[in-house]
């Protein structure tokens, strides 16, 4: 049979290579084109290389919020990821009550963001909060506008209030996705509910853990509204993480330039993460 | 080691059982005896495996009692109950080596270390697997998971009976025969109860002492397999056992026996007895076809029937026959030379010969 040379087939391909552009490439490289450039406004723009890179490496304030942007996304996925097992392994497998925790479950994770943020901000509240309220009718001296512990405190519960859930739900799918022989030759062996944890059920989430991980990474590293709405970022900059200082500078101070390579680095930052936390779980168990 | 019974034992899987239909094991009474290699044979759905995890204790049955040695084991876990039990698919514990795999059911007996490492290679060594010992389970074939399957279940000594739930099907057959001998080598060795639920007779044939065939949640016979050969205690013993099975005819009573059709078989004077005394109208004669003997020439108490097919299978020929309406099956030696239309006189020696009332063999009384 004679081969027939027709390339028409890549016009196939235009409509998502447009789509990719104006959504994804195009927005980017405005970014990247801001990144090198000093504007003033329109028709007064400077090249200027890789100076911006060099001032934002070097910025206090950049630095220490990126050292606040670490500890938090390392608090959110230390207690997140165990509590979301914990709770997945702690509901009913099935049944009216199953689905009953499946949508109390849920609920935390439909409420928008800033709405999350108004919700904390009144119920941690010393006067009129219930929360709030409660802690100081407890005799612990609390006010998260005020202390800097307690601020960091009521973002984290916030959003480990928000967030956990998440993990539970997919960790609840994994669970059920095990087969139940699995738990007959566990309990024919006479294995212990630690050991059918740590041999069956763990390493068969391993899946949807590594999901899990990675979508709390990524999302409490880019996280903004919540803590902007509750703290403002304050007491003084305690509370305030990458996005919120990236936006002041964008907006605030119209320092577009180095905003722009700030963004790019940010980026990056959060690729690179990801990237090591999908290849050091999906490599930890190959055979050497 | 123990004694294992069954006492009116019944099981339904739904709540609220209406008919016999609902149950997968109706009423039964059973012994397995301390030490002995049994299989239970029965066709996909009879209630093989609902009975293997009764005995288990992974499922608790809706009637009756499971005695362990005379006591009452009922609620008691699998765990309490100290059986070992491999399953028909390899269940093996995927991040573990196989070696930790094997080691698992003794680490949690709390059994020490330098005995878990003898036990672990002994039972590697019987299962052919020493050199994969140090191998990660996940990476090993279908038929080497499930022999770290059944390894599991035979590492540890003090268990009250091993049972196994068709353990061999996904491996291929050359394996199948040689472990089929293992398990009955380390049955010998050991001496500890086996139960081996399959579908297939010479599998139950080799690796047990006796068998248990069971129908539509019923034990219908328990013995040797010689017994289920010469002596099917019901029809479907007569026709699930041998292949081809027994040649199973529906018949009337008759005077001095039995007909159908045009035919007439005369049966032993007890058995005519039995006939006039009951009133049941499923009545059926039953022959192998390894015992009906044909010959080329009429005599007294032969019936003319007609050659319909010949298959050869090498070592022996099988031979269907019509006579009157009904089909029959006959075994012959290679020198059986009759060709397809030809007339052939066909006879049923009575010792050979089963009467069934009501599916159930007609025997002797004493």
């Amino acid at each position: 049979m004679q081969k027939v040379q027709n390339n028409k087939a890549w016009w196939l391909v235009l409509p998502v290579f447009l789509l990719v552009a104006f959504s994804a490439l195009i927005p980017l490289m405005t970014v990247v084109n801001y990144s090198v450039q000093d504007i003033f406004g329109p028709g007064q723009a400077f090249f200027v290389g890789t100076e911006w890179f060099k001032e934002v490496l070097t910025n206090e304030r950049l630095q220490d919020s990126l050292i606040r942007q670490f500890i938090f996304s390392g608090a959110v996925l230390l207690i997140q990821i165990p509590l979301g097992i914990g709770v997945a392994l702690m509901m009913p497998k099935s049944g009216i009550k199953g689905s009953l925790c499946l949508i109390l479950l849920a609920i935390p994770l439909l409420i928008p963001w800033n709405v999350v943020g108004t919700i904390w901000q009144i119920f941690a509240r010393g006067d009129i909060g219930l929360f709030g309220w409660g802690i100081n009718q407890l005799g612990f001296d609390y006010n998260y506008t005020g202390d800097t512990l307690d601020a960091w405190l009521t973002v984290l519960l916030m959003d480990v209030w928000h967030w956990t859930p998440l993990v539970a739900l997919l960790c609840y799918s994994g669970l059920r996705a095990i087969p139940e022989a699995f738990y007959q030759a566990a309990e024919i062996d006479r294995a212990s509910k630690w050991a059918v944890f740590r041999y069956i059920q763990l390493p068969r989430l391993k899946s949807v853990l590594i999901i899990a991980v990675l979508l709390r990474f990524m999302d409490s590293f880019m996280i903004y509204i919540e803590p902007f709405v509750l703290t403002g970022g304050g007491p003084g900059s305690s509370t305030t993480f990458l996005s919120q200082t990236l936006t002041t500078m964008a907006i605030g101070q119209f320092d577009l330039g180095r905003a722009a390579a700030f963004s790019l680095i940010y980026f990056l930052i959060v690729l690179l993460i990801s990237w090591l936390f999908f290849t050091a779980i999906t490599h930890a168990d190959k055979e050497k | 080691m123990a004694e294992i019974q069954l006492k009116s034992l019944a099981h339904s899987y739904s709540d609220m059982p209406e008919g016999p239909d609902d149950y997968a094991i109706r009423q039964l009474d059973h012994v397995w005896h301390k030490g002995g290699a049994y299989a239970l044979l029965g066709p996909s759905g009879c209630g093989k495996s609902t009975m293997l995890n009764i005995i288990s204790g992974l499922v608790q049955p809706s009637e009756g009692e499971v005695l362990f040695d005379g006591k009452r084991v009922n609620e008691l876990s699998p765990r309490d109950r100290n059986i070992a039990q491999v399953f028909q698919f390899p269940v093996i514990y995927d991040s573990m080596t196989v070696y930790d795999n094997l080691a698992f059911p003794l680490k949690n007996n709390k059994v020490p270390a330098s005995k878990i490492k003898a036990r672990v290679h002994e039972i590697a060594e019987v299962l052919e697997i020493q050199d994969k010992l140090y191998k990660k389970a996940k990476n090993l074939t279908a038929d080497e998971k499930q022999k770290v399957s059944m390894g599991r279940g035979l590492v540890r000594e003090d268990v009250t009976a091993i049972l196994f739930d068709e353990p061999l099907t996904v491996i291929d057959p050359q394996l199948k025969w040689k472990l089929r001998r293992k398990l009955k080598q380390i049955h010998e060795q050991f001496d500890i109860t086996m139960v081996y639920v399959t579908h297939d007779q010479l599998e139950a044939s080799t690796f047990a002492d006796k068998i248990a065939v069971m129908y539509g949640g019923q034990i219908v016979q328990f013995g040797t397999p010689t017994e289920l050969f010469e002596q099917p205690n019901h029809t479907f013993v007569g026709f699930f056992i041998g292949s081809p099975g027994m040649n199973l005819i529906e018949v009337q009573r008759c005077a001095r026996g039995v007909c159908f059709g045009n035919t007439n078989v005369s049966l032993e004077p007890w058995q005519v007895d039995v006939l006039q005394r009951t009133r049941s109208t499923n009545i059926k004669i039953g022959i192998r076809p390894e015992f009906v003997e044909v010959s080329s020439v009429a005599s007294d108490d032969t019936f003319e029937a007609e050659v319909m097919d010949v298959e050869d299978l090498g070592t022996y020929k099988i031979v269907t026959v019509q006579l009157d309406h009904e089909k029959m099956k006959v075994r012959e030696s290679e020198d059986f030379a009759a060709s397809i239309g030809s007339r052939v006189y066909l006879s049923f020696p009575k010792q050979w010969l089963k009467l069934y009332m009501d599916e159930f063999l007609v025997q002797e009384q004493d």
